[in-house]
């Protein structure tokens, strides 16, 4: 009997970095069965599954990563009623049916983009006719997570390339095939996508993570990297990072503040997930796999070191949060309270069996840009220790409103403040 | 298992897809069983299984992500909402009647110390019904659940999500056999 081939690229679908392998081979089913019951070969867990140093206890068994529904959840099904956010403000849906919707970007012309993480698409939503629509702008593409828009160009970060589309607005209907940038990347399906912001240097910058819960990464991982806009000019800018999946900039001190991912399977309340700044770029090194959360070394890689080796995060966001998109809120429609503070998405965790995070907080900053306080905003996502959907990226829109997508629904929301029902 | 696939061709031929959702369903019962219980060999019993888990599985192979050749070809063009609705739909067929002899009783001995150790209950409930995307294995048919288990360890069949491929990493061929020995046999 041959075995069907495994192919290498696998196919990523559920939770954190679920790893699910690929098949090439003939199918099965016109295969001749074994004569009598032999042992079935072992497959090793893939490389970098998130099962891999999973504890033999009983509540660790349990826990798996959690997978969405393979489709969007109709509009018609989606129910907001159970979600919570300060008086004055209202949350509706702003559109269903975007598959696995993660980051959130806009167009100077007014296009949503969204990207999508384990799906293969980026879709645009625009208003035509006072009609707002939701197309499929690209597919076949691979974990097509990172994108951002500069001077009308979409730059897209895919697993292992950065690829660019200038003038994407004007080429909505019929969008030519992105022009790869930067392809230097390493493969690893663990954490493998990317999450791509631009500076105010006009660089773009990107995470690679580490390719794994906990090991110790190559020189090429766990660091942010930038390049310049044709892809030129690489450097490390940050070390020692598990995995980013939300960056954006003090619009103040003009900082790179970034979220990070902290490993799991070390305890259901810790180590924390980390806000971080980058101070010292091409300096800092964040600790992993040494130290987490900045105040404790690893229980077998941080033997050896000290935290105090390390850039300290400034701000720990909760054990197995996963916090995902950040932005700092610098409109006008919100409340003065809010200017300046850094609006995160909490994706929600799965390592832990009271589930929390699937929501919004608010880091409200110092005048130094250290942390001063958090508060919830968004909250309701978890029901019955069940996701109904889990925020995972954020946009202050152009109209003054806030959009929030859902990769687990497949939905991206819109939050508006009202200031005549805030003073009732 | 060329008898099988030969049988499963024959479906396919007979019953081509028709445009609307609901005779989508007779070409899916024509194998899998009108009553919610399959007849053919390794072809799984689909009554009472949790819709979360048919739409998931008739995605996937929609997809090709799970690799069955008479599936992908059933499942080919079919939009979203023809999945859905064939999900729903099949959801509302009966559950399957279990193997109904005695049993060996050392080897049901032996898997309920297996379920008991690896928590298969947890995920698929404690009377194996399944809960959302977890299928039902009650009174499943003994051959597919062998056949899944194997596929589940050798990564041929790669599954949604990782459970499973981390759950069957330390069990050997006869610990499946065991499993699906005992399965077959749960109401």
């Amino acid at each position: 009997m041959t075995l069907p081939s495994v192919s290498t690229r696998t196919l990523l679908l559920a939770g954190t970095f679920a790893a699910v392998i690929g098949i090439a081979g003939p199918v099965s089913a016109q295969q001749p069965p074994p004569a009598a019951p032999v042992a079935a070969p072992a497959a090793p867990l893939p490389p970098g599954s998130p099962m891999i140093g999973r504890p033999e206890s009983e509540g660790a068994m349990k826990l798996a990563p959690v997978a969405p529904p393979v489709l969007p959840v109709p509009g018609d099904k989606l129910d907001l009623s159970k979600l919570k956010l300060p008086k004055g403000f209202k949350i509706e849906l702003y559109a269903a049916g975007v598959d696995n919707a993660r980051t959130l970007r806009q167009g100077d012309k007014g296009t949503i983009f969204v990207s999508s993480r384990i799906k293969d698409k980026i879709h645009a939503i625009v208003e035509k006719d006072g009609k707002r629509q939701v197309k499929v702008l690209y597919s076949g593409l691979y974990r097509p997570n990172g994108i951002v828009l500069h001077d009308g160009t979409l730059y897209i970060a895919e697993l292992s390339q950065v690829s660019k589309v200038d003038k994407i607005e004007d080429v909505l209907d019929n969008p030519p095939k992105p022009t790869v940038i930067y392809s230097d990347l390493p493969k690893d399906e663990a954490h493998g996508w990317k999450y791509l912001t631009i500076g105010p240097d006009n660089k773009l910058y990107f995470q690679v993570g580490a390719p794994c819960n906990i090991c110790m990464p190559s020189p090429a991982h766990a660091q942010i990297r930038r390049i310049n806009l044709d892809g030129s000019g690489m450097e490390v800018v940050a070390r020692g990072i598990r995995q980013i999946v939300g960056m954006d900039w003090n619009p103040v001190t003009k900082q790179l503040y970034f979220t990070e991912n902290s490993r799991d399977w070390l305890s259901e309340d810790l180590p924390n997930d980390k806000l971080n700044r980058l101070a010292n770029p091409g300096k800092d090194n964040f600790g992993f796999p040494y130290c987490h959360q900045g105040d404790f070394a690893d229980q077998e890689l941080g033997w050896g070191h000290s935290c105090d080796e390390f850039t300290k995060p400034i701000a720990l966001l909760g054990p197995h949060v996963a916090p995902l998109g950040m932005r700092f809120y610098t409109g006008t429609t919100f409340p003065e309270k809010y200017k300046n503070a850094i609006f995160i998405a909490r994706h929600g965790s799965w390592n832990r069996s009271k589930k929390i995070g699937g929501d919004i907080v608010v880091v409200n900053l110092n005048p130094d840009g250290t942390f001063k306080s958090m508060e919830p905003f968004l909250t309701g996502f978890i029901q019955n220790n069940n996701y109904v959907g889990r925020p995972a990226d954020i946009l202050f829109a152009k109209d003054g409103s806030m959009l929030v997508s859902d990769d687990y629904a497949g939905a991206v929301y819109r939050v508006t403040y009202d200031p005549r029902v805030a003073s009732d | 298992m060329r008898a099988v696939f030969a049988a499963a061709a024959v479906c396919l031929m007979a019953l081509p897809i028709t445009a609307k959702a609901q005779e989508k369903l007779a070409p899916c019962l024509a194998c899998h069983g009108e009553n919610g219980q399959s007849a053919a060999p390794e072809v799984p019993s689909l009554g009472a299984q949790p819709k979360d888990y048919l739409l998931t599985q008739i995605y996937l192979f929609r997809e090709k992500m799970r690799k069955v050749e008479v599936m992908n070809e059933m499942t080919k063009g079919l939009t979203d909402d023809d999945l859905r609705a064939m999900s729903e739909g099949l959801a509302k067929l009966p559950a399957p009647a279990p193997v109904s002899d005695a049993g060996d009783a050392a080897r049901i001995e032996r898997a309920k110390a297996l379920v008991a150790a690896h928590r298969c209950n947890f995920c698929h409930a404690p009377t194996f019904a399944g809960q959302d995307q977890v299928p039902r294995l009650a009174a499943q048919r003994e051959d597919y659940l062998l056949k899944s288990l194997r596929a589940y360890k050798s990564a041929e069949r790669p599954g949604y999500d990782p459970a499973m491929a981390s759950v069957v990493e330390p069990l050997r061929d006869q610990d499946f056999a065991d499993l699906a020995y005992y399965l077959a046999r749960q109401p």
